[in-house]
């Protein structure tokens, strides 16, 4: 190592060993032994000796932390403060306005004793489940079936996955105009013949969730089939040879082997939907814009309406807050389980 | 990979490569089919549209609904179509991705390769970022662009989205970096070079394909939203997504289908073009966010 054992000006000297302070972490073993073997007195003179760095040294050991620093302060300020401030404003009276009147869980009672807000939550269930259960399914299919060398599989990958370009509000205007009861699919198929066949989910405050669902679905399932195809490319492809050679039919290696190994896609592919779904806000809004009455409402569209225009900002507040909980209620124990497991691995 | 040619006679093989086109075939006609109705619906009249089928291609191709929903059509009280909203996207998306990307390269660079004690704190801490709910932010944001005086500007939504996107941008360049050996740093420091000479010289050269995956990402992302921009802005300064859904969605007097679906593709032209464009980088932003769950 150069630095020290060729060093004659003091000043560079005692500045890099400010810097190799700050870095020794990153110090390899071969340079630990470097400086081991180097003489002792170079590098005591370094510790001992009061290190005056000019000016322009001392900005360049700081620099990669005054980098870091606006970061580092929006970070602090913007996420965790803002967490913070809406927690707070969870235990206040505030309506249109913020007060900063204590109110204990009262807002959270309120809450839960809102029909809105459980229907809410029902939907996110129902769409949540639904949407993850079909994207993962289609998803899967798709890659196993284009992992069969399929000619032209890049032009087909890229048909599949461009609904992910669109903007959910965009996904939500096309389907609200096929899935319009008067003249979209239902009259389509009206015009086969079938002149009793209704759709008309979006208008049915029974059924207008499950729209949601088929066009969350139309727009994510593609870029599920990417993670999953490129799971598939990653599997050994001698474990699959010998299974044949043990006689397992396609249909068995698949099940018993292929699957199993893509654990990791399925857990990804899992907190990607579910975060999707839980944030599910554009494509509500764009779609049913949460109707009819609030039938399709999300906890999404639910803290908008009742933070932004109803003037609820306690209750809205409340909800943001269950809305972080149930994200961390999917998401801790899931990174928990995979750290853990890697770990393991 | 597994090639069932092996294992099975080569007619129900070949029987069962014609299903798998097929249905490969057929799902692809799915995924296409609400692109082309609305490029079809909006090339018709409204008479094409209620006496014709949903899938029919029109009868006489028209493309006022177009110019309608560039410059005409109404949008709340101004009825000067989606060109204004078009163009406010545009002025806060490419400042917004210009200097979240930036910000991103630094902070990956020192995370990677000026790592101090606690910095690998921080990233963890950092990337919490990705997992919130931006809801939980929503309010004490509107009250802060309120104070700062940039609420419902173009400044403002810039603002949002920075503060918001640099944890992704962190994570893609952070990853990218970790793989540059130290040695290289190691070695340009005992020539002289300094933390921003290393960076400009030697680091941003090698950084073109994640600098390219972090913008195509950044400016699908903020192009894209919905929710910051129906927050935080309202009249002339809304983006397009918000501008067109409040188009679909106050509708008052006669529905113009044809003029919807214009609106919703020049919406969707930018990101779609990107992809089209540069879909292998795309691609792998969607996979690199990944990551982040």
């Amino acid at each position: 190592m150069r630095r020290f054992l060729a060093n004659e000006q003091f000043e560079i000297n005692c500045s890099q060993a400010v810097v190799m302070r700050a870095r020794r972490v990153r110090i390899s073993k071969i340079e630990e032994m470097v400086m081991l073997a180097s003489p002792p007195s170079a590098v005591d003179d370094t510790v001992r000796k009061p290190c005056r760095l000019s000016l322009s040294d001392r900005i360049e050991t700081w620099l990669p932390k005054i980098i870091l620093a606006p970061t580092f302060v929006v970070t602090l300020l913007f996420i965790y403060g803002f967490i913070l401030w809406t927690g707070c404003l969870s235990f206040t009276t505030s309506r249109m306005l913020p007060n900063y009147e204590f109110a204990g869980l009262s807002q959270y009672h309120a809450l839960f004793a809102n029909e809105r807000w459980w229907v809410a939550l029902k939907n996110l269930a129902l769409f949540g489940g639904l949407f993850i259960a079909g994207c993962l399914a289609i998803g899967l299919s798709l890659a196993i079936l284009l992992d069969q060398k399929i000619r032209g599989e890049g032009f087909i990958r890229s048909v599949y996955l461009y609904p992910m370009a669109l903007s959910f509000v965009v996904t939500g205007t096309a389907w609200k105009w096929m899935l319009n009861p008067g003249l979209g699919i239902e009259k389509l198929v009206r015009d086969f013949g079938f002149h009793n066949f209704t759709f008309d989910w979006l208008t049915n405050s029974e059924l207008s969730i499950y729209t949601v669902v088929i066009a969350g679905v139309w727009q994510s399932s593609g870029f599920i089939m990417a993670m999953f195809l490129a799971g598939l490319r990653g599997v050994d492809d001698s474990i699959i040879k010998a299974a044949q050679v043990d006689g397992a039919s396609l249909p068995v290696i698949y099940w018993r082997i292929i699957i199993p190994s893509l654990r990791p896609v399925f857990f990804s592919a899992f907190m990607i939907l579910s975060h999707i779904a839980i944030k599910s806000f554009d494509l509500v809004m764009a779609l049913t814009g949460g109707g009819p009455g609030f039938s399709s409402d999300t906890p999404a569209t639910f803290m908008y309406t009742f933070s932004f225009t109803r003037n609820q900002i306690g209750m809205g507040a409340a909800s943001a807050m269950m809305m972080l909980m149930i994200v961390a209620a999917v998401v801790v124990p899931f990174l928990y389980s995979e750290l853990r497991s890697s770990r393991r691995g | 990979m597994a090639d069932s040619s092996n294992t099975q006679t080569q007619g129900s093989s070949r029987f069962g490569r014609y299903l798998i086109y097929t249905l490969l075939g057929l799902v692809c006609l799915y995924y296409l089919m609400p692109l082309f109705i609305m490029l079809s619906t909006s090339l018709k009249t409204l008479d094409d549209i209620r006496t014709g089928s949903l899938v029919s291609l029109p009868a006489h191709v028209t493309f006022q609904p177009w110019l309608d929903a560039w410059s005409k059509a109404c949008i709340g009280v101004r009825c000067e179509g989606m060109s204004v909203y078009f163009w406010n996207s545009f002025r806060f998306v490419v400042p917004a991705v210009l200097i979240s990307t930036l910000a991103g390269a630094f902070n990956g660079y020192v995370l990677t390769l000026w790592r101090f004690r606690g910095s690998d704190i921080f990233f963890s801490a950092l990337m919490i970022g990705c997992f919130i709910p931006f809801q939980v932010i929503l309010l004490p944001m509107a009250r802060t662009l309120g104070e700062l005086g940039i609420f419902n500007t173009i400044s403002g939504l810039i603002f949002v989205h920075v503060v918001y996107g640099v944890s992704f941008t962190t994570l893609f360049f952070r990853n990218y970096y970790v793989t540059i050996p130290d040695e290289l740093v190691k070695a340009a420091r005992i020539d002289g070079a300094g933390f921003l000479r290393i960076f400009w010289r030697i680091i941003l050269p090698i950084s073109t394909p994640i600098v390219v995956v972090s913008i195509i990402w950044q400016f699908t992302q903020i192009w894209n939203d919905f929710l910051f921009g129906v927050v935080f802005s309202s009249g002339d300064h809304q983006p397009v997504t918000v501008a067109l859904n409040n188009l679909v969605n106050t509708s008052t007097g006669v529905i113009g289908y044809n003029v919807d679906m214009a609106a919703a593709i020049i919406a969707a032209l930018p990101t779609l073009f990107i992809y089209i464009v540069a879909g292998k980088y795309f691609v792998r932003g969607l996979t690199a966010g990944s990551v982040k769950g």
